[in-house]
């Protein structure tokens, strides 16, 4: 374990450069994939690889590239989704503030691959440091022959752009980005059709996330059947996780799938324990919309088997007792926490990024950030906990987009796990009524 | 963004709208990055610059002109900027301070860091200073959660922050104001 290969040169002076890059070697997978490689025989790399979209659906990558439609007469588009706005995830602004050039040679390697001759980076607003990194690394890149008009002589041309976002949440999910990038609002589409047949303006696209096609060079690299070896079992390969909240050592890790939670959370090398020598309470290990595992959960399954960081163990028990890798955001919460207030909190949030099309996502949302709100300010009624959980039920898989299940989600899993907790909140209206009562759990001793 | 469900009646103030020769230069060199016919692609792009060049927010006049430029209805270009949070319709200060107040930011204390900023400047969250010179608003996770509590200035991150740390950048602001013309980072330069 503790093998690196997205972050594995981060700490090389000068790797920010170009220059610096290609000493590495950088750039050279793109010329031996242009030269001597069919865009199909890329794919069939990538397919090999198992690598999975690192955006968090962990879709097989050279799946997805199978469906585009390569047969219409239409232009193709890559996207790189470098929205990153899942609460508890930024990996992606690292590894673009870090090692810019390795996203842009992941970028090359995939728009040959599935032949998209102009390929955008949607970047959320908020990044505009990140913004002027990547039009650097794209200019520079593009003096130096490896974008632009017949690329190293071999007939190839892509030009890259970087695109902007302005401040929405649901503008991460693949066909609000494309509306976004058309200059719209940020309304999710129906699907099908898939963006593989109709994207980007009708055209045949493929949305991927930063990590996922910045993990294309190392594919190239050792080839898919090395990549393969790496990690453990269909959780093939490394994945960055970030990780915060209560922890001593928050920061972006690159682990090797399969990597046991209770090492990653608690090694110096990793998270480095809880702070202040607290008590773990709870995990969200995938960006805040995947389930929330209490203590007793995190770093062993239902069935006693150490938990280990794959999509699979993470996922292990369902959602009665699992939670999802997702995008890799590992939020840590201590024994001081409030679930209470952290599940209304992320209502809120969820109830303000949704887009308002379908009603089960723009009512459920509100009534379950007024209802949580109502029990965290010591308001609540013994029928307000079941009412959530139906609130909840109503809105999962019935929306257009999955913004509706990420907002149900943590409120179902926080009611399971913590229950006792909204109840001790309803039945102890006084003790809960000062809004910023953090330390609530510590002094009613529930749920440690 | 989300549901900033209202009714907003979209006047026109007839105050002139200028840019300078260079930014509209960049207006073209954004709209040229997509293709034929697909010049309203460029819109988020160019509001951010349009938005920064008129003094932080975004009247109904510039977002018409907008509009001509990209050949598109006026309310096209409305729609977008009440979708955005990043898109100011009111009058903002020369310092818009956002604060995250998403859960992992709350559960390192970023909560305590935006009751200190609107105490000490005797706002509300969402409000702008009577001098006109900083705006505070919280928003939802800046996608910097390792560094919690984090906060931006015109989009430039400060994060690890303590309370020292937030009075100290008060000061700053407030000292800055005098000497620098704009917030540090601009838009168009950034692009292109
Ligand atoms: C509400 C919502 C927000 C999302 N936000 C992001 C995001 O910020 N970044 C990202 O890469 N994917 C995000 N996704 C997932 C994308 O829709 C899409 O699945 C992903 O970009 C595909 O890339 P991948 O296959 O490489 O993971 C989001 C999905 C939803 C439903
Ligand atoms: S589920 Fe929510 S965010 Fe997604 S389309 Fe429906 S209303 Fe919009
Ligand atoms: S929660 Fe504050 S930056 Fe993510």
């Amino acid at each position: 374990m503790g093998r690196k290969i997205l972050l594995e040169k981060i700490d090389i002076p000068g790797i920010n450069t170009f220059d610096g890059y290609r000493a590495e070697g950088g750039f050279s997978t793109v010329e031996r994939a242009l030269r001597s490689m069919k865009p199909d025989e890329v794919t069939e790399e990538v397919r090999i690889s198992g690598l999975r979209g690192r955006g968090g659906a962990g879709f097989p990558t050279g799946l997805k590239w199978s469906f585009l439609d390569r047969k219409s007469n239409n232009p193709r588009y890559l996207v790189c989704n470098a929205d990153e706005s899942e609460p508890g995830t930024f990996k992606d602004r690292f590894l673009m503030e870090r090692n810019p050039y390795l996203l842009i040679e992941g970028l090359i390697l995939s728009s040959y691959a599935l032949g998209s001759n102009t390929t955008f980076i949607y970047v959320r607003g908020e990044f505009k440091y990140i913004i002027g990194i990547l039009e650097k690394a794209i200019s520079e890149t593009r003096k130096k022959g490896f974008l632009g008009k017949d690329i190293l002589g071999t007939g190839y041309s892509l030009e890259i752009y970087v695109h902007s976002g302005a401040g929405a949440y649901i503008c991460g999910e693949e066909t609000a980005l494309l509306e976004s990038l058309e200059g719209k609002r940020g309304n999710p589409r129906i699907k099908p059709p898939f963006p593989a047949v109709k994207g980007l303006y009708g055209c045949p696209t493929v949305v991927n996330n930063v990590e996922t096609l910045a993990s294309i060079v190392p594919i190239l690299a050792m080839g898919g059947m090395e990549y393969v070896k790496i990690g453990i079992g269909r959780s093939t390969g490394t994945k960055l996780i970030s990780a915060c909240g209560n922890i001593n050592n928050p920061g972006v890790y690159e682990i090797e799938l399969g990597l046991p939670v209770e090492e990653f959370l608690y090694s110096a090398e990793y998270c480095g324990g809880i702070k202040n020598g607290k008590e773990l309470k709870a995990v969200i290990p995938g960006g805040s919309s995947v389930p929330v595992l209490p203590a007793s959960l995190v770093c062993r399954t239902a069935s006693g088997e150490p938990r280990l960081m794959s999509y699979e163990s993470l996922a292990d028990g369902g959602f009665a007792t699992g939670s999802m890798l997702g995008s890799g955001g590992f939020i840590v919460f201590d024994e001081d926490a409030c679930m209470v207030r952290s599940t209304w909190n992320l209502s809120r949030f969820y109830h303000h990024e949704s887009c308002g099309q379908c009603s089960p996502c723009r009512e459920g949302t509100g009534w379950m950030e007024k209802v949580l709100h109502r029990i965290e300010s010591g308001h609540g009624r013994q029928e307000d906990i079941d009412l959530l959980v139906s609130i909840a039920a109503k809105i999962e898989g019935n929306t257009i987009c999955p913004l509706g299940d990420a907002a149900a989600w943590p409120v179902a899993s926080a009611i399971r796990h913590f229950r006792e907790e909204f109840e001790f909140h309803v039945n102890n209206p006084a003790l809960v009524s000062n809004p910023r009562h953090i330390s609530f759990a510590k002094h009613s001793q529930v749920h440690v | 963004m989300g549901l900033r469900i209202q009714h907003r009646i979209f006047e026109r103030d007839n105050l002139p709208v200028e840019f300078s020769p260079a930014i509209m230069e960049k207006f073209r060199q954004l709209i040229a990055r997509y293709p034929e016919g697909r010049q309203k692609s460029a819109l988020l792009p160019i509001l951010h610059i349009a938005q920064e060049e008129s003094g932080g927010h975004l009247r109904v006049d510039v977002m018409d002109f907008v509009a001509e430029m990209l050949q598109v209805q006026p309310v096209e270009v409305y729609e977008v900027a009440t979708f955005y949070t990043q898109f100011r319709l009111e009058k903002t200060g020369k310092y818009l301070i956002e604060v995250c107040r998403t859960a992992p930011c709350a559960i390192c204390g970023g909560e305590d860091i935006l009751d200190r900023i609107c105490s000490r400047l005797g706002v509300q969250d969402g409000e702008t200073t009577a001098d006109g010179l900083i705006t505070v608003q919280s928003v939802e996770c800046l996608g910097a959660c390792g560094s919690a509590p984090v906060l931006q200035v015109n989009t430039e991150f400060h994060e690890n922050l303590s309370l020292e740390k937030v009075d100290e950048l008060l000061n700053d602001l407030k000292k800055n104001a005098e000497t620098e013309k704009d917030g540090k980072l601009k838009w168009a330069e950034k692009f292109c």
